[in-house]
């Protein structure tokens, strides 16, 4: 009975090994930040290794607890990102003093995500929500002596205290209508009475904060240029992927009754994030800034395939968000780079950059084709799949209105890349020096882009583990 | 005496909750707005433990439910006054209308 936990949390127990091993090392002796961070890359790979190897099913702690082969496959994406996250701010952590603290929150807040995304119990859900939401502020702070930091520090604690305020009032609602908080029994008992309902509007509207969904995005685009490039990554990959896994496990599985209400929200939902978030998109500057309107606007796509309420919803999400992680974080490589390096966080700034750093060039453009949907990159296949999920329901004028968003997004993908390509600069980017295992992670994320797309057996895997409603 | 019904309760706490939102919206004060928060939160304190009492006595999970309610409220309040601190040091003030170098 006892071995059986330690498999079944096998995930969890082996980032707290880490954790307590980072506060070894920080209190052992004095060590290079070099050797600091070799041992932490090389400790994460063994993390995202051991977390391939077998699957197991069933649940710990009275259900409070419950995994299979889908939630750890989940996993493993989340973990195969905190490793890339680290290999690329190598050059950024190099000369920072507090550098064990730095990966202490960060994977304080990855442990939350895991008991968050296989949580079967409110009590537990929240728990992990909050344990994932709270060391993220902190590490938003972590320039000490930006203004910038601390006002977005500031903003993410606030609207974050805010939204899962609104979290727990819905949570209430449903403890109230129907005496339970374990996900299993709690599906017997929704139905459409209205304070169920409203409970249930409150409870989607701390998700949307989480994943900033339109009404309520106004907080990203800050917190994404005040934080350092890594958090911004960070924020911007795992923390947003592991809100809408659990996100799409709890309607499908907890709201099934009311499956055409939560159709309803989703639609209004998606369409004012891709419209908004391609609108916002067109006029930044800020590449920090420009990337965070890009993934408002990927959030909304994400939500059509939702929407679909199927195996193909649920598996398609995963596979686009395998591929975000690979193109988006290619992106924010980049610009971890540049920003580390040189200071220059602007997309005017990167005019004449292909002179210079070919290589960053086309990195950077394959992310950016990847993101925008051209077809040879992975990007294309997953939206595909995310439209045809969507289109099961047969509201084809959303997709319609997607597809035309799609074309919209081009124009500001393809602004940067003409950037970086064609503009003239008289004083551009100086020529840099990558570190290696940067750019060893920058090989990943390609091979990544272009491999997922190609390789039709990646989405038949993610679909033969997938869960429909 | 008679027992105060249910939807007393849900009232008050209702309104608690609308009126620690109205706080952080109109307030520019981030301790005044944290303690709005913490009004927040305290009304799903009082809903949980009043559905616990009056619908579900023979349960105990809303009153778990408050306890760590309470407890993350307040590693939450630890978080952000840190942050706030930080904030005043690079900025001199605590209020958030000087805190506005990003917009749109």
């Amino acid at each position: 009975m006892s071995s059986t936990i330690f498999i079944l949390l096998r995930q969890e127990l082996l980032l707290s090994l880490l954790i307590f091993l980072l506060l070894f090392i920080k209190i052992g002796k004095e060590r290079s930040n070099e050797s600091i961070l070799n041992i932490i890359n090389v400790l994460l790979f063994i993390n995202l290794a051991a977390g391939l190897f077998g699957s197991s099913e069933g649940g710990a702690f009275n259900g409070m607890f419950t995994t299979n082969a889908f939630i750890v496959l989940e996993k493993n994406i989340l973990n195969l990102a905190m490793l890339l996250i680290s290999m690329q701010s190598y050059a950024w952590l190099k000369s920072h003093k507090q550098l064990a603290e730095f990966y202490l929150l960060l994977f304080t807040s990855l442990l939350g995500m895991f008991f968050m995304i296989s949580s079967g119990n409110l009590l537990m859900f929240y728990l992990g929500l909050e344990m994932s939401t709270i060391p993220l502020a902190a590490a938003a702070n972590f320039d000490l002596a930006k203004r910038k930091s601390s006002e977005a520090a500031m903003k993410l604690i606030i609207s974050s205290a805010f939204s899962s305020g609104i979290l727990l009032m819905g949570i209430s609602f449903l403890y109230g209508t129907s005496g339970t908080l374990s996900f299993d029994i709690l599906t017997a008992h929704i139905s459409n009475n209205p304070m169920q309902l409203f409970g249930f509007l409150l409870l989607v509207s701390g998700f949307a904060f989480k994943i900033s969904a339109v009404p309520f995005h106004l907080w990203t685009a800050d917190v994404y240029e005040g934080s350092p490039v890594a958090v911004t990554a960070f924020l911007s990959v795992v923390s947003k992927a592991a809100v809408l896994f659990t996100f799409t496990s709890i309607l499908y599985k907890v709201f099934t009754p009311i499956a055409t209400v939560w159709y309803g929200v989703l639609v209004v939902l998606s369409v004012a994030t891709i419209l908004i978030g391609n609108l916002f998109a067109l006029r930044q500057d800020n590449f920090k800034r420009f990337l965070a309107f890009s993934s408002i606007a990927q959030v909304g796509f994400i939500l059509i395939g939702i929407s679909g309420s199927s195996q193909t919803g649920s598996a398609s999400l995963v596979y686009f968000v395998l591929i975000y992680v690979f193109s988006n974080l290619a992106a924010f490589g980049v610009v971890s780079v540049v920003s580390a390096l040189t200071g220059k966080e602007n997309i005017s700034d990167f005019k004449g950059f292909y002179k210079t750093n070919p290589f960053l060039s086309w990195v950077l453009t394959i992310a950016l084709f990847s993101l925008a949907g051209v077809p040879p990159t992975a990007g294309f296949f997953g939206k595909l799949f995310l439209m045809m999920a969507g289109a099961a329901k047969e509201n084809y004028g959303l997709i319609t209105f997607a597809a035309l968003n799609m074309v919209i997004s081009f124009y500001y993908y393809l602004k940067v890349v003409k950037a970086v390509f064609m503009d003239e600069n008289e004083q551009p980017i100086q020529k840099l020096s990558i570190p290696v295992i940067t750019k060893f992670a920058m090989y990943i994320c390609i091979a990544g882009i272009i491999i997922t797309g190609l390789a039709s057996m990646v989405y038949d895997y993610i679909y033969s583990l997938s869960i429909g409603m | 005496m008679n027992e105060i019904p249910l939807t007393h309760i849900l009232f008050v706490s209702t309104a608690l909750f609308f009126i620690g939102m109205y706080g952080l919206f109109t307030r520019r004060n981030i301790i005044t707005m944290l303690m709005s928060i913490e009004l927040m939160l305290n009304s799903v304190n009082i809903n949980f433990v009043a559905f616990n009492k009056y619908l579900f006595p023979d349960k105990l999970d809303g009153l778990f439910f408050s306890l760590f309610i309470i407890t993350i409220a307040a590693a939450e309040a630890a978080v952000a006054i840190a942050i706030i601190i930080n904030l005043y040091r690079s900025h001199q003030s605590i209020d958030v209308d000087d805190a506005t170098e990003m917009k749109f």
